[in-house]
């Protein structure tokens, strides 16, 4: 994005009066308002997709900022897999009561109901992958012309390749070979009828920056990201939740207790935790800091192939 | 934490994914089930040492032809800063994707093969550097272990550039020339033992050491209206705030403005950021305004100090870098998009072809063609108001937008 966002950072020494008067946003945060206000703008109809995890929560603090006074101009949509930590619904729910914007859920176990997909089944078998047709119905039935995701960059190889307005065609389909090049911040949100963008504001932040922005913000976050005592089993080297009916453990897999806590929140079929016992966010924030693992290390949906996340976008996947 | 946004450009084998890799190596930001995956690929492929270019080359495509075909992001942190790197490749196909990259960046590394030399690829990249503006390039000169570490070598190629430099017409870009081996790590992040008589800073000192500079810090404040925030709630009935990110200088409370196109003009009431208020804002902030008097202000506009206006024009020159595979031709119409303004346009002449080796104008052919980069006068069916982009980088570009398929065509800065 643009060259000048950093300049917000003052290089001047300033007397003390002046530098509680002066606008101290960082680079990164007012790089996505500005994201979110074109947003607003050039779209009739956008939607942010909330999983209830820390890139979407981030994402809605962020939409706050861009419109105070005014409400977040546009909806929430959750696309609900049925096998989600409960912390994540109360929490969800909680945040959209204290907003007072609009929360759509579209749930997957009805296009499981209506034959559109088939439960995977096995030992891996997770509800990670169904969500996208799932998703792609409500954009066909609200008609939502702007998707905005809490992607990052810094989380998959193929997505560090992805744009900040990200083109989609009437199935969906991510066209990687074919992306409209995004100079200076200027975003174009000019489309067809059928297509919609999937637009990713916090596309340069990085896993640090993002707790580092809940830390110095004082966000509310679900109770999973913080660390606590869970039955879990190992499986190929991972933790995973002990939660028989959602997630397939074989018989000599024992269920253990253990101290962990969440780095991302997706599906519980595929998310595995991490040992830990940092009970803040200033434990948290210090733990990210020297981890060695990346963030989507854990993601089992990831490890698939080395190709499985390009695979999954081109398909219509967040 | 500051920001540190990195253009890298470099030809298809002259070891830029490496480099990358290697600084992503040296900084401890690749962790451990990365390194691991690159441990693999590299044993699965018959290498005796770790091929980082794994870490950045991310589309299947690329890693089937073993090449970078599009821009990638890639960040990374030390103590001091943040850095991202927009990755982008060296073909001459892929001119369109360079200066891309380098839109966004304040830094850019054009590497060079030691065995190479300047090439003709060298010369387009540093001609994007030029053309765009990017205040500070660093030369690497790479793979400095195949030609014995010669102190020789380095010193002809550093002395080929600089001929090369004698040519440019940005005088305040400042270069740099670093000797490195990204495969074996000498002057990335360590100094190395290989070249003695080399006593500069390693890469990753400079780019530790870099002042943060910007063309922006002298020009004017220029701020393009995004979209009007009115809530109409009893708290705040007749609230008219109006959301934008400042280009330029620097703004406060009480500051008379303009309004373009109405030419009315006001005080600034209040700066808001978020539920604050506050007495100033810069450069790069992402505000609301309002202002004292009730001015019908909406998306497109734009507010500058009444003292500094901008130009208003409805006919501009602009030096255009083509990007899409129609051709580009007179008469033919596009959307100027500049800043928050969507103007429709229509393209009178094309003056010239720009060569991208400095060896100055082709032949006037009439049109421009994909990676193509020429001066154009264009025709707009509503003013704007801009500044030359040697003067304000923000306020002086435009991106052409193709009517019929919404591609993003081209880019164009102004020059009068």
């Amino acid at each position: 994005m643009n060259t000048e966002t950093t300049l917000a950072l003052e290089k001047q020494p300033l007397s003390p009066e002046a530098i509680t008067s002066r606008v101290q946003a960082n680079a990164l945060e007012n790089e996505a308002i500005y994201i979110l206000r074109e947003v607003a703008a050039q779209f009739e109809r956008p939607v942010l997709l909330f999983s209830g995890g820390k890139d979407s929560i981030t994402l809605v603090r962020l939409a706050q900022k861009a419109f105070y006074p005014a409400r977040i101009p546009f909806p929430l949509l959750h696309i609900d897999t049925g096998h989600n930590f409960p912390e994540t619904i109360a929490f969800r729910d909680e945040l959209v009561n204290e907003l007072g914007v609009e929360l759509i859920v579209r749930n997957v176990q009805d296009s499981i109901d209506q034959g559109k997909v088939v439960e995977e089944t096995g030992k891996y078998a997770s509800r990670n992958t169904l969500q996208t047709t799932t998703l792609l119905d409500a954009i066909e039935e609200f008609k939502f012309d702007a998707c905005i995701g809490g992607a990052r960059r810094d989380e998959e190889k193929a997505r560090a390749k992805e744009r900040i307005f990200s083109v989609r065609d009437d199935f969906g389909q991510w066209d990687e070979k074919n992306q409209r090049p995004e100079l200076f911040d200027m975003l174009n949100g000019n489309i067809e009828i059928g297509q919609n963008v999937r637009v990713f504001p916090i596309s340069n932040w990085t896993e640090l920056d993002v707790w580092s922005y809940i830390q110095k913000e004082g966000i509310d976050i679900p109770s999973i990201y913080f660390a606590h005592e869970r039955e879990t089993f190992l499986r190929d080297g991972l933790i995973w939740s002990a939660q028989d009916d959602i997630v397939f453990r074989a018989e000599d897999e024992e269920v253990e207790s253990r101290w962990v806590r969440f780095r991302t929140v997706g599906d519980m079929s595929c998310t595995a935790a991490v040992e830990s016992h940092a009970d803040t966010i200033d434990k948290v924030v210090a733990e990210i800091r020297d981890s060695k693992i990346s963030e989507r290390g854990a993601r089992i949906d990831d490890k698939r192939s080395e190709a499985a996340m390009e695979k999954r976008k081109q398909q219509g996947y967040f | 934490m500051e920001v540190l946004k990195i253009a890298t450009a470099g030809s298809v084998d002259d070891g830029k994914s490496t480099l990358i890799g290697r600084l992503l190596y040296d900084t401890k930001s690749l962790t451990e089930d990365k390194l691991e995956a690159i441990r693999k690929s590299s044993e699965k492929k018959g290498y005796d040492y770790l091929d980082f270019s794994l870490a950045t080359d991310g589309l299947v495509a690329e890693r089937e032809q073993g090449i970078t075909i599009d821009v990638a992001h890639i960040y990374f942190s030390t103590p001091t800063r943040s850095y991202i790197i927009a990755d982008t490749p060296g073909h001459v196909e892929y001119t369109r994707n360079m200066v891309t990259g380098a839109s966004t960046s304040q830094v850019a590394i054009i590497l060079i093969d030691a065995r190479k030399g300047v090439i003709e690829q060298t010369y387009r990249h540093f001609f994007i550097n030029n053309l765009l503006r990017v205040k500070d390039v660093i030369v690497a000169v790479n793979k400095m272990d195949l030609v014995g570490y010669s102190e020789e070598i380095f010193n002809d190629i550093r002395e080929n550039f600089e001929l090369l430099n004698e040519k440019s017409t940005y005088g305040e870009q400042r270069l740099n020339y670093i000797p490195v081996s990204a495969l074996k790590g000498d002057n990335v992040a360590a100094r190395s033992e290989n070249m003695p008589w080399y006593e500069g800073e390693t890469l990753l000192e400079h780019l530790e050491k870099l002042e943060i500079a910007d063309v922006s810090d002298k020009s004017k404040f220029r701020f393009p209206v995004q979209t009007v925030i009115r809530p109409k709630t009893e708290e705040f009935h007749d609230f008219r705030g109006y959301a934008g990110k400042i280009y330029g200088g620097d703004l406060k409370v009480g500051d008379e403005v303009t309004v373009l196109p109405s030419l009315k003009t006001s005080r600034i009431k209040e700066i808001f950021f978020f539920d604050q208020t506050f007495d100033k804002a810069g450069a790069g902030s992402s505000v609301t305004l309002t202002l004292e008097d009730e001015i019908n202000i909406t998306r497109g506009d734009m507010l500058v100090k009444t003292d500094e206006l901008p130009r208003v024009e409805k006919e501009i020159n602009a030096i255009v870098c083509w990007m899409d595979n129609k051709q580009l031709r007179p008469g033919t119409k596009y959307i100027v998009q500049h800043n928050t303004n969507s103007v429709l346009s229509k393209i009178d002449v094309i003056r010239n072809n720009i060569a991208t080796d400095f060896s100055g104008v082709l032949e006037a052919n009439n049109q421009l063609g994909l990676n193509e980069i020429g001066e154009v006068q264009i025709k707009l069916s509503k003013p704007i108001f801009y500044d030359d982009y040697t003067e304000n980088r923000s306020n002086g570009a435009f991106i052409l937008i193709d009517a019929h398929t919404n591609a993003t065509a081209g880019v164009g800065f102004i020059n009068g």
